[in-house]
């Protein structure tokens, strides 16, 4: 098998399991992964001693993990704490099912953050730190001034992101932010790092996610249906690796070649994608990925976004579960978790209706596009 | 008097940065060039990342560049940059062909522009580091 492609529809998301969202300082990383697993377990009904792959991202020692679940599987993959490991990860899996490596695999991100106060920026340890360049926020504000120089972006539509997550975030029970917020609201809120605003930086709160995926064929054996991992692509860029989270061409290419090769496996086009779940740690990746992909030219977001075009019942909805602005910041672990639970239907008032594909992507050095489509 | 302690983050100085540094104290930029394939770097590399070869110098570059970006910082992320807030941090591509963050020289002044050209220009930090940093051309 040395086509990518073959991959296509090899795998299934069969189990999808979240923890509440919030400030637990009385729990670390270990208990909220466990409390993910053990829900995304009850969702499918599967014995979790069928699980022989363990993939954990942000979780201290996948070993310990593992002996807290009474795990012992024959594949284990750690991944670190960067907030873009969530494609990568479910990618791998999907190969490991895909040449025998495991039959069922466990995918657990926890995130501890905000009880552990955990700053990002100012670590001490960037080329740049003399001159007071630090923290990915900085990193995309510096993309989109540029952005707004080159094509005349305005941060007005750029707020056009934010307020439709909120929007969405109202609609979804579990999600941390749901108070609504309006254009001018963001344009009111104080600035971070400039251009960028508060409200354009996305939350920082603990929780875990878990998903569980199997094969094609041992997929339809579950409580609920199954949803196919139908293209996946990816493409990283680490050429401006020094500043950290930076591109000066917005992750065009990567991205445009991560989506490329996603559709084409899968089968789909851009008039096909029900829903888009993008990576939004910050709203302006939001903008730079819907160029990438290709659903507007370069330049032409800003366009592209406004009159609440990113809402249910919009151009293109996107983060139906409110995003990392609104939800929770899961580091794109729940985006996959509501592509999932969009293609089942179960998502009640935000639920996109008679949703068949959805497509995740993130726009960062590791830009991962993945295709779900219902089983 | 200025016998205040200095609070921002220093450079790490270490065998394969200390060159820069020592570049810009003595009031030069200085990038890292492969004498084997000609790729021009900063920051410097343990090996040149086009063509891998070990055979590195350090170059003066000319100082000049194309203001790519800028932001402002209204959160200080080192206490030692509270004083200075908001202050701003620019993105400058060098006519060499490296990015660097830096910021502006101090009490500069004229309209910002993407795509504007800007000079360097070295200010002293301690008796042991001076920051290039740019201003308009």
């Amino acid at each position: 098998m040395n086509d990518v492609a073959a991959l296509r529809n090899k795998a299934a998301v069969i189990g999808v399991g979240t923890t509440r969202y919030g400030s637990f300082p009385e729990t670390d990383d270990y208990g909220l992964g466990a409390e993910a697993f053990r829900n995304a377990v009850e969702d499918c009904g599967i014995d979790k001693n069928e699980i022989d792959g363990l993939l954990v991202c942000r979780i201290p020692y996948y070993g310990r993990m593992g002996e807290i679940l009474g795990l012992d599987p024959r594949w284990t993959m750690p991944l670190p704490p960067h907030g873009r490991m969530s494609g990568m990860g479910i990618v791998e899996a999907t190969i490991a099912l895909a040449t025998g490596r495991a039959n069922y695999v466990a995918l657990i991100y926890a995130n501890i953050g905000r009880s552990r106060r955990v700053n990002y920026g100012g670590e001490g340890t960037s080329f740049w730190d003399p001159w007071g360049m630090t923290s990915p926020g900085a990193s995309h504000a510096l993309m989109f001034r540029r952005h707004m120089a080159l094509y005349g972006t305005t941060t007005r539509q750029l707020a056009e992101v934010p307020v439709a997550f909120r929007y969405h975030a109202g609609l979804n029970p579990t999600a941390v932010m749901r108070k609504p917020i309006t254009i001018e609201d963001h344009e009111a809120a104080r600035p971070i790092v400039e251009p960028l605003r508060l409200l354009d930086y996305c939350l920082i709160n603990d929780g875990a996610v878990c998903l569980i995926m199997t094969t094609a064929d041992r997929a339809r054996d579950f409580k609920k249906p199954p949803v196919f991992v139908s293209g996946v692509g990816g493409q990283e860029a680490y050429s401006n690796a020094s500043i950290g989270n930076f591109d000066i061409d917005f992750w065009y290419e990567p991205t445009r070649r991560a989506g490329e090769e996603a559709y084409a496996m899968a089968g789909v086009g851009h008039a096909d994608v029900d829903a888009l779940m993008c990576y939004d740690n910050f709203s302006p990746t939001v903008l730079f990925a819907l160029e990438g992909l290709g659903f507007c030219g370069p330049g032409e977001s800003g366009g592209f976004v406004e009159g609440g075009a990113l809402r249910i019942g919009g151009r293109l909805p996107m983060n139906t579960d409110g995003g990392h602005l609104s939800n929770s910041y899961m580091q794109g672990w729940a985006l996959n978790v509501e592509a999932v639970r969009q293609l089942r239907h179960e998502c009640g008032p935000r639920q996109v209706k008679d949703a068949e594909v959805v497509q995740f992507v993130e726009a960062t050095p590791c830009c991962r596009s993945i295709v779900y489509t219902r089983g | 008097m200025d016998d205040q302690p200095y609070r921002k983050p220093l450079p790490a100085m270490d065998p394969l940065t200390r060159p820069f540094w020592d570049h810009a104290r003595a009031g030069r930029l200085a990038v890292q060039a492969c004498t084997h394939c000609g790729d021009v770097h900063v920051p410097p590399t343990p090996v040149c990342p086009k063509c891998l070869s070990d055979e590195q110098e350090w170059r003066v570059a000319s100082g000049r560049g194309t203001l790519m970006s800028w932001v402002v910082f209204h959160r200080a992320y080192w206490d030692g940059f509270a004083d200075e807030l908001p202050y701003a941090v620019c993105l400058v591509k060098l006519d060499e062909g490296p990015l660097l963050a830096s910021n502006f020289a101090s009490g500069m002044t004229g309209e910002l522009a993407v795509g504007a050209p800007v000079e360097a220009v070295f200010e002293r930090a301690t008796d042991d580091v001076v920051l290039p940093k740019f201003r308009l051309a």
